[in-house]
């Protein structure tokens, strides 16, 4: 886990320093900022990482020398087949097109939306296939 | 270390690479001399000339990388085709040598940019302009040219019965003309009224947005004589492809003349000539 | 030369979920969604190409008369966003890595299945949305693939389809940052036992970078557009001068995005290239650890340039920008001499992907160094805006998306399907496609420095550009063969197939270890990770790399239990924080 939290951390690091940099060398706000926010987003995920690897068992895919038994075990739930992904991506297109074409789409697509994470839901917690 | 790096270079090697450099300096002797430009414009304007040689250092050096890289890798995959079945050499890195091209392409890089700082300060000065002061603006889908100083003296491109009846060809339209002096420092004050456009002389190797809200100011100092075209090169909507304009080069003393005239007679400035836009230098 | 490694299972009947249509539909398998994207980006790929071909004959000719001013408009912004939103992107990151990155890495799918096929469903719709503007009375989207402010107001381009542009870009935005989540989530827990972070293949190390990268770029996009939203609907003046705007804001926010985009664009085919060279060199990766951080720093890098774009506006820093544009190319000159250190004593062998690969190399060589040249402000006054920068971003995109991309697909396509490309039929493709590349875009340099400005849908008979675009656009019909037989040499492995086996290319990477195309959680079988290349060192042991006392091809033994569907609770023994996407119900 270290090497994972070390990646995000040398982003905070580098958009740390460019963004001293580039403030004082320009006084340019837009970009300023941004490079700020790209430091946290190096920052926060990678010092939670690298908390979190301080804290916790080491594991099979971070030991060079692990046996192939070290991973055994389940290694996640993964969903079976789900028509929900494709609902909710149909009520996002038709909520997006009423920025287009006015808001009645919207109210379908919100309607569709709110199916779709209710079926989602239901589905998890029947645990899987439609 | 050293003696042993000579013991296995042949002397043959040496002078060939004694030979190759002397080749390549002769080259670019050569390249010089007779005017090879890579393609690109030398211009008519010293930050012009100044750039064209920025260019002309770039592109030689390019070119080098460019093919010497190239060799590596035909020389590669050519040299190491499959022949038989074994299974080669694992090698999986070599630390001195990946150190040696890493460090040598920060000094390359160091020291390019040198050069551009140097370039873009004599290009981005604007020194006390003893030519024209012009103030230009773009819009959708001509320029105008105003010169400050003289009485309001204004070029700007003919409208003809508003933008759906444009015909699409070039020469029923007018086209502007901005005239500057030659040898002197003319500067521009370069606006918009609408969307960005791009301000393009391609003699004077040099393009600037026109912006809305923004004020450009830069100069140029003409050394030749002529007529250039000119055009927009910053996409703005639909007639993008027509804002074309001319640059006309003249004289001290014909600029003044035409100043006098332009003063004395303002009608007969708008879109002023019908020059075509290709003539070049005179 | 072909190896296939043994199963150690054999392949039971898998009937998993529902089959035709629906399947399509419903599918949570990154196989199954990978593939969806990578023929949705190649059916966009098509359709842009298209478009260009009709440029590309409109420019043929000065004053021709084939496309309309505002049809030409609409033509080379719907190409950009086609090429570069839905296609390279997409094809890449949605397509062959959503397969690839899984496999490689030991996975049985990725962290996140239905966000997933989220993902692939936001991408497919947005696509479909920014292409219906064609449909509008106003036709699509003409502000290019930038709409700079203020162009892209609602005063400047009104109508329909420029806000179906901007909603597709948000879809398929939001759609990119689940796929760059969902990546870096994959890689980062879903990894074999014993594949550190050190030993990820190349192509997965830019992936997971990738993701980084399209974490930082995507969302600044997408505010940018919800601004400009509301700049052309609710008056909120944020990019128009007149409501104490400013425009140049728009340039900022939109290159801040820019720039990584087009790294996003071309990390993922750097790294498949990585991976094709040494298989087909029969070396491991020279340089490794500089591959590594030659990305990372070209990621780094690629964000605080974004300004290069806006050399000529004027309002920007120079020397900043122009100096951190340079450094971009020593990673990228690391990255080239590792390739060459790659190819160096191998023992080389060139099928099409290899080609492809090679292909990429020289391609990508002339657009990089052409790039330091507009880096330079000076230098960029005297070409902005014109072909000289449409034939510099060609030749990178083409060379990274198309050579590269190709180059993937004509490596993993085995993998993906089962069945094996007509080689003669892909090195066809490839010369036509070689030959065509700097037939097109060559001149387009030399058009640049004659002073044409792109984006222009007419020229002048006295300009002399004539015959520059005439070979330029005779390129562009060999570019469209090219593309066509790769259409056929699809359409034949479909008729007439010819099964591939496991391993057809005595490859290196886990992706191999399994049957192709792999079962539904891809493995039964994986050999022991001991180094980046662990089917390589499974296959021959004698020419491993590992400087351990393990022998490589220790005991096999059963591999870790996946298990799907219902009802299934993770247990953490093993993995100590891994919880599965529904895993706590
Ligand atoms: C199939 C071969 C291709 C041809 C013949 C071609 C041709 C063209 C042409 C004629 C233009 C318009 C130039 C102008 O008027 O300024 C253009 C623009 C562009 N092309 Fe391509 N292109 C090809 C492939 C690609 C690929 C593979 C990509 C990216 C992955 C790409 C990305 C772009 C972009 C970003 C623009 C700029 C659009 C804009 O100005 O807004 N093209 N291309
Ligand atoms: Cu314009
Ligand atoms: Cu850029």
């Amino acid at each position: 886990m270290k090497v994972e939290a070390y990646v995000l951390i040398f982003v905070g690091a580098f958009f740390a320093v460019v963004c001293g940099i580039y403030w004082f060398l320009s006084y340019e706000t837009s970009g300023t900022l941004m490079l700020l926010g790209t430091c946290f987003l190096g920052f926060v995920p990678g010092g939670y990482y690298y908390w979190w690897s301080r804290r916790m068992k080491p594991r099979p895919e971070d030991d060079p020398q692990a046996k192939r038994e070290d991973g055994e075990g389940v290694v996640g739930a993964f969903p079976g087949s789900s028509v929900w992904p494709f609902v909710l991506g149909v009520s996002a297109a038709s909520v997006g097109l009423s920025l287009v074409f006015g808001f009645w789409t919207a109210i379908v697509g919100f309607v569709v939306a709110a199916s779709a994470v209710m079926g989602v839901i239901r589905e998890s917690r029947r645990g899987g296939l439609i | 270390m050293i003696s042993r790096l000579k013991d296995r270079v042949a002397p043959a090697v040496t002078r060939r690479r004694l030979l190759a450099g002397v080749g390549a300096l002769a080259l670019a002797g050569v390249l010089s001399g007779c005017n090879v430009t890579f393609g690109a414009t030398k211009g008519v304007t010293t930050q012009a000339h100044e750039e064209f040689r920025l260019w002309y250092g770039m592109a030689i050096a390019g070119i080098a990388v460019a093919v010497f890289v190239w060799l590596l890798i035909f020389w590669s995959i050519f040299r190491y085709r499959r022949r038989d079945d074994h299974i080669p050499k694992q090698t999986q890195e070599h630390v001195p040598l990946e150190i040696t091209y890493t460090v040598i392409p920060i000094l390359m890089v160091i020291v390019i940019f040198v050069f551009t700082v140097i370039v873009e300060n004599f290009v981005d000065s604007n020194p006390t302009p003893s030519g024209a002061v012009v103030n230009v603006t773009a819009y959708q889908w001509g320029w105008i040219f105003q010169y400050a100083h003289a009485n309001g003296v204004t070029v700007r491109t003919a409208e003809k019965a508003g933008p759906t009846l444009l015909p699409r060809s070039y020469f029923a339209k007018r086209y502007p003309t901005l005239t500057l002096p030659v040898g002197e420092t003319s500067r521009i004050y370069l606006r918009s009224a609408d969307v960005v456009h791009g301000f393009y002389v391609h003699s004077f190797n040099f393009d600037r947005y026109a912006q809305p809200g923004v004020t450009n100011v830069f100069s140029f100092t003409p050394t030749t004589t002529g007529w250039f075209p000119a055009q927009c090169t910053q996409y703005c909507g639909l007639y993008h492809s027509e804002m074309l304009f001319n640059v006309h080069i003249v004289t001290d003393a014909q600029y003044t003349t035409w100043l006098k005239n332009a003063e004395l007679h303002p009608q007969s400035l708008t879109g002023a000539t019908s020059q075509p836009t290709r003539p070049g230098p005179q | 030369m072909t190896i296939a490694v043994e199963r150690t299972l054999p392949i039971p009947a898998e009937e998993h979920g529902p089959t035709g249509l629906l399947k399509w539909i419903t599918s949570t398998d990154h196989k199954v969604i990978g593939k969806s994207y990578t023929i949705t980006a190649f059916v966009f790929f098509c359709l842009a190409g298209l478009m260009a071909m009709l440029m590309r004959t409109q420019l043929a000719s000065p004053d021709n008369n084939i496309v309309s001013l505002h049809l030409y408009n609409e033509l080379f912004t719907m190409h950009g966003s086609l090429m570069l939103y839905l296609f390279a992107g997409p094809f890449a990151f949605g397509g062959l890595a959503n397969y690839i990155v899984p496999l490689q890495i030991g996975a049985p799918d990725m962290a996140f299945p239905r966000l997933n096929a989220l993902s692939y469903w936001l991408y497919a719709f947005g696509g479909l949305i920014m292409i219906s503007g064609f449909l509008t009375t106003g036709g699509a989207a003409d502000f290019g693939w930038v709409s700079y402010a203020p162009l892209s107001s609602a005063t400047n381009t009104p109508g329909a389809g420029p806000d179906m542009w901007i909603v597709a870009l948000v879809l398929t935005g939001f759609s990119a940052i689940f796929t760059g989540v969902n990546i870096c989530a994959t890689v980062f827990y879903l990894r074999a036992p014993g594949l550190t972070m050190f030993r990820l293949p190349i192509f997965t190390w830019n992936m997971l970078v990738t993701g980084i990268l399209i974490l930082i770029a995507f969302p600044v996009l997408t505010a940018a557009l919800v601004m400009l939203w509301c700049d052309r609907h609710i008056g909120s003046h944020i990019f128009s001068v007149a409501g104490g705007g400013v425009p140049v804001l728009w340039q900022n926010l939109f290159w801040f995005f820019g720039h990584p985009e087009v790294y996003i664009l071309a990390l993922p085919y750097f790294g498949m290239v990585t991976d094709i060279l040494a298989v087909f060199s029969r070396k491991p990766v020279f340089g490794y650890r500089g591959m590594v951080f030659a990305t990372m720093s070209i990621a780094a890098l690629s964000t605080s340039v974004w300004a290069h774009h806006m050399f000529t506006t004027g309002t920007v820093l120079l020397p900043f920008f122009s100096l951190m544009s340079y450094l971009i190319a020593v990673p990228t000159g690391i990255k080239f001499f590792n390739w060459i250190g790659t190819l160096w004593r191998g023992s080389i062998v060139f099928e099409t992907p290899m080609l492809f690969a090679v292909g990429f190399l020289i391609v990508f060589l002339f657009g990089g160094v052409t790039g330091i040249i507009l880096a330079s402000p000076p230098l960029d006054f005297a070409t902005h805006d014109t072909y000289f920068v449409v034939a510099h971003f060609h030749e990178v995109l083409f060379g990274s998306a198309v050579f590269g991309g190709f180059a993937g697909l004509y490596y993993w396509y085995p993998k993906m399907t089962g069945r094996m490309l007509r080689n003669d039929l892909g090195k066809a493709s490839f010369w036509f496609m070689f030959v065509g590349f700097w037939l097109t875009f060559v001149p387009q340099y030399w058009l640049g420095l004659a002073g044409m400005p792109r984006r222009i849908a007419e020229y002048s008979p006295l300009s002399g550009w004539t015959l520059l675009n005439r070979i330029s656009t005779s390129g562009a019909y060999l570019l469209f063969i090219a593309v066509f037989l790769m259409l056929v040499n699809f359409l034949l492995s479909f008729l007439k197939p010819v099964p591939a086996g496991d391993n057809p290319w005595d490859a290196h990477t886990l992706e191999w270890a399994t049957s192709s195309p792999p079962p539904h959680h891809n493995f039964y079988w994986i050999p022991p990770v001991r180094s980046e290349r662990p089917l390589w060192d499974h296959n021959h042991p004698e020419h491993t790399t590992i400087h351990s006392h393990m022998p490589a091809n220790s005991v096999r033994a059963a591999t870790s239990t996946v298990h799907s569907g219902p009802g299934v609770h993770p247990d953490h023994g093993s993995r100590s924080d891994f919880r599965g996407e529904d895993g706590d119900e």
